[in-house]
């Protein structure tokens, strides 16, 4: 063609004159803006999308990363939903859920609440001790844990030390403490995440709220469900979204502190995509394994978004 | 996001997916089984005859004395014979691990590799025609005299990579290792106990040493596999070698609920009951257990031989170490392997130049060097001069159990499945989670499902 694109955008403008309401908006043609994204997606396509392809592809093939795949369907699919140790697993990550999103929110919103009536010294200071174990990578976080929780480390030590020998135990070895012991680190780690995100929230509350709300008899109770936690609600979505994420796909926390024992207490479905895909040569339900927990990822962090924007509206 | 970029990523994605669709994963490394050299009759064992081979090996010796040794002998090997060049790439075990299968189906494949010997690394190589059989070059260098059979077993498979522990031979190892009992001389004698020279002493000695207040045996099971090595010291007192072979190989014939294997089973969670291990086991980590033995804490820890030259160090003179003591009138028997075999892809373009590296880092005068470097060298260890008593009493070990044939694989070899299966069965029964018999149990059942179908 002999005109180049801005030029014919431009006899295009020119031709017809702009409509009021309806048609597309004045300027460059739509169609331009998808140039400027193409660099970005290319990235995205190349790193994520093809791998993720590629996964589906893989999750319908019984391979074992070597010898010729043999094509089976859904029948990956099938063994995953059939798979009694593996509905344990997603079991133990609905858990983790309540101990990587729930409990960081909840104690994050009592804090910063409570934060908002009395007026703190140094909050830098702790906003960023606070924030300290998200900046850590989580494998150090696991090895620093593994030694809290030893037969003989600091936590047993503290609990004999102040008499309560008999809570005293192996933690990270109990059948009946181990997931809510690794769990607990993950409370740890989101918890900085959650205030940081809520104080920065509540800043943004303008102070005549709270003055009308207490002109209006309003209790700290009150205030914090009128004002509060209204005005948090985006941020609220932000955290509970990076920490259901965090949660669902816990791998290293668990593969350095107890590699899924004792027994299968601990086991998580990241770590069986890893043991199958590289332990025991079965690449194809591995991939069926990661497709699924990447499924409900993405269909738990759409409903936490869905159900605070419908809140907002 | 807006609707018109949302279905073009739709699209994409369905054209990447469609792309990878084409073809069937693994389809295209099917050529390159076919071209693989097949040692000839004539095999050439004068690496000086070979024309110039350049060899690319991966290797995993990259700890303090593995690594001299490795690069000794490299050293020597290109300067003996010049036309043959070494390319060395070595990488950690976890690295080689996760890597190498990818290295392997590559257009670009290594001539020599150190494959694990557990059927889903050297196995699957073996099933998908990835390395080749050295059987010829076995007859042609005189491996079978060199190596004893339970050394070799543990590199052997069947030509379709189902059998394992018989079969062609597919690699051999430059060092040895076994699980044995090492003890803390000094403690020995503060309680008065004689080194036990059988099982029954052994127990005994269990005994005194928790009357008197020590932890007999320290245990940490946190990372799951150390249970396997301490139930495989124990089973091997009960059950007779050649039933732990054929259920550590995953061979037809054998039975993990036989009586045998019940009273190794209770045998081990009784020990439990009699207090004999560190309090918490479950919940007590490898490294930090065998740390505090070196620092004194405990009396008998069994344990693999990579842990000598950390113990040695730190105990010193006090560090004593033996097989397992057999039960009267009993042969030795110790659970066991070499370090990764050295094996030889089907991508290489010089199996003889392959056989003649890996039979200059096995030959006796390569055996020397391993010993000087503080490793036991899988042949011959009882012949080579060790730095330390202990390291001497584990040379002599060595030399014993696999002279006698008395090596038995590790368990968890058994199945593809097997390492979790007896990992979570046996953290559970020893925790008390459930009865002997169940986790015999749990154990027949993957056994059964495996060489069943």
């Amino acid at each position: 063609m002999a005109t180049s694109a801005a030029a014919r955008s431009a006899t295009l403008a020119d031709a017809r004159p702009p409509r009021a309401g309806g048609g597309r908006p004045p300027g460059e043609p739509r169609r331009v803006a998808y140039l400027y994204i193409l660099p970005a997606y290319l990235v995205f396509a190349l790193f994520l999308l093809i791998p993720l392809g590629r996964a589906v592809v893989l999750s319908l093939y019984d391979w074992n990363g070597l010898s010729v795949a043999e094509w089976v369907g859904l029948d990956n699919y099938r063994q995953v939903v059939a798979d009694e140790g593996l509905r344990a697993a997603f079991g133990h990550a609905a858990v983790l859920i309540v101990f990587y999103a729930a409990f960081p929110v909840v104690v994050a919103l009592a804090l910063v609440a409570t934060m908002t009536r009395a007026r703190l010294r140094g909050l830098g200071f702790y906003r960023t001790v606070l924030f300290v174990p998200q900046i850590i990578a989580m494998v150090v976080v696991a090895v620093a844990w593994r030694q809290i929780y030893a037969p003989d480390g600091p936590l047993n030590q503290v609990l004999r030390a102040i008499g309560l020998d008999g809570l005293a135990r192996a933690w990270l070895g109990d059948f009946v403490f181990a997931l809510p012991a690794v769990g607990f680190i993950g409370t740890w780690v989101q918890m900085g995440l959650c205030i940081v995100l809520f104080l920065a929230g509540v800043s943004k509350i303008p102070r005549e709220l709270y003055e009308a709300a207490r002109l209006d008899g309003a209790g700290p109770v009150r205030e914090f469900f009128a004002v509060v936690l209204p005005a948090l609600r985006n941020e609220i979505s932000v955290a509970l979204t990076l920490t259901v994420i965090a949660a669902l796909r816990n791998f290293d926390l668990v593969y350095v502190t107890t590699a899924g024992g004792p027994g299968t207490s601990t086991t998580v479905p990241s770590y069986e995509v890893y043991r199958r895909a590289f332990e025991i040569g079965q690449v194809g339900s591995a991939a069926a394994v990661a497709i699924t927990l990447t499924a409900m990822i993405f269909v738990l962090t759409f409903g936490i978004t869905r159900i605070a924007e419908r809140g907002a509206a | 996001m807006n609707r018109p970029l949302r279905r073009t990523a739709l699209a994409a994605g369905l054209v990447a997916v469609l792309a990878a669709a084409a073809c069937a994963p693994g389809d295209d490394d099917e050529a390159s089984g076919d071209e693989s050299p097949e040692p000839t009759s004539d095999i050439q064992t004068d690496p000086s005859q070979m024309g110039d081979v350049t060899l690319v090996v991966w290797d995993q010796e990259v700890r303090g004395g593995q690594n001299e040794q490795i690069e000794a002998l490299n050293a020597q090997f290109q300067e003996m014979y010049p036309n043959i060049t070494i390319e060395r790439v070595s990488r950690s075990f976890d690295d080689l691990m996760t890597t190498l299968q990818l290295a392997l189906t590559g257009d670009d494949a290594p001539d020599v590799v150190q494959a694990n010997n557990s059927r889903s690394s050297m196995g699957a190589f073996v099933e998908a025609d990835l390395i080749i059989p050295l059987d010829d070059y076995a007859d042609a260098y005189g491996w079978d005299e060199r190596f004893p059979e339970s050394v070799r077993a543990v590199a052997s498979y069947s030509d379709d990579g189902v059998t394992f522990g018989e079969g062609s031979l597919y690699g051999v190892a430059q060092q040895g290792e076994m699980v044995g009992v090492f003890y803390n001389k000094a403690k020995l004698a503060e309680l008065g106990i004689e080194v036990p020279q059988t099982w029954e002493e052994f127990v005994a000695a269990l005994e005194t040493a928790e009357a008197a207040g020590e932890v007999p045996l320290p245990f940490g099971n946190l990372d799951q596999w150390p249970g396997i090595h301490l139930y495989g010291a124990v089973m091997n007192r009960e059950v007779p070698p050649e039933e732990v072979r054929d259920l550590g190989f995953g061979r037809e014939g054998a039975d993990w609920t036989s009586p045998e294997n019940v009273a190794a089973a209770e045998e081990i969670s009784g020990f439990v009951d009699a207090g004999y291990f560190t309090d918490g086991f479950n919940g007590a980590g490898y490294d930090p257990v065998w740390a505090d033995f070196g620092n004194g804490t405990g009396v008998f820890l069994i344990a693999g031989t990579w842990l000598l030259a950390d113990l040695d160090a730190a105990l010193g003179d006090d560090l004593g170490f033996m097989l397992p003591p057999p039960r009267e009138g009993e042969p030795p028997i110790a659970t066991g392997a070499t370090s990764l075999p050295f094996a030889v892809t089907s991508a290489n373009e010089h199996p003889d130049a392959a056989a003649a590296y890996i039979d200059f880092i096995t030959n006796d005068e390569a055996m020397t060097i391993v010993a000087e470097n503080g490793l036991v060298p899988s042949v011959d260890a009882g012949g080579q001069q060790a730095s330390s008593p202990a390291q001497q009493e584990v040379f002599d070990a060595w030399e014993t159990v696999t002279s006698q044939d008395g090596l038995v694989p590790y368990l968890d070899w058994a199945t593809p499945t097997f390492y979790d299966t007896i990992a979570a069965a046996l953290q559970e029964m020893l925790g008390g989670q459930i009865t002997p018999e169940e986790y015999l149990q749990r154990l027949q059942d993957d056994y059964s499902a495996f060489v069943g179908g």
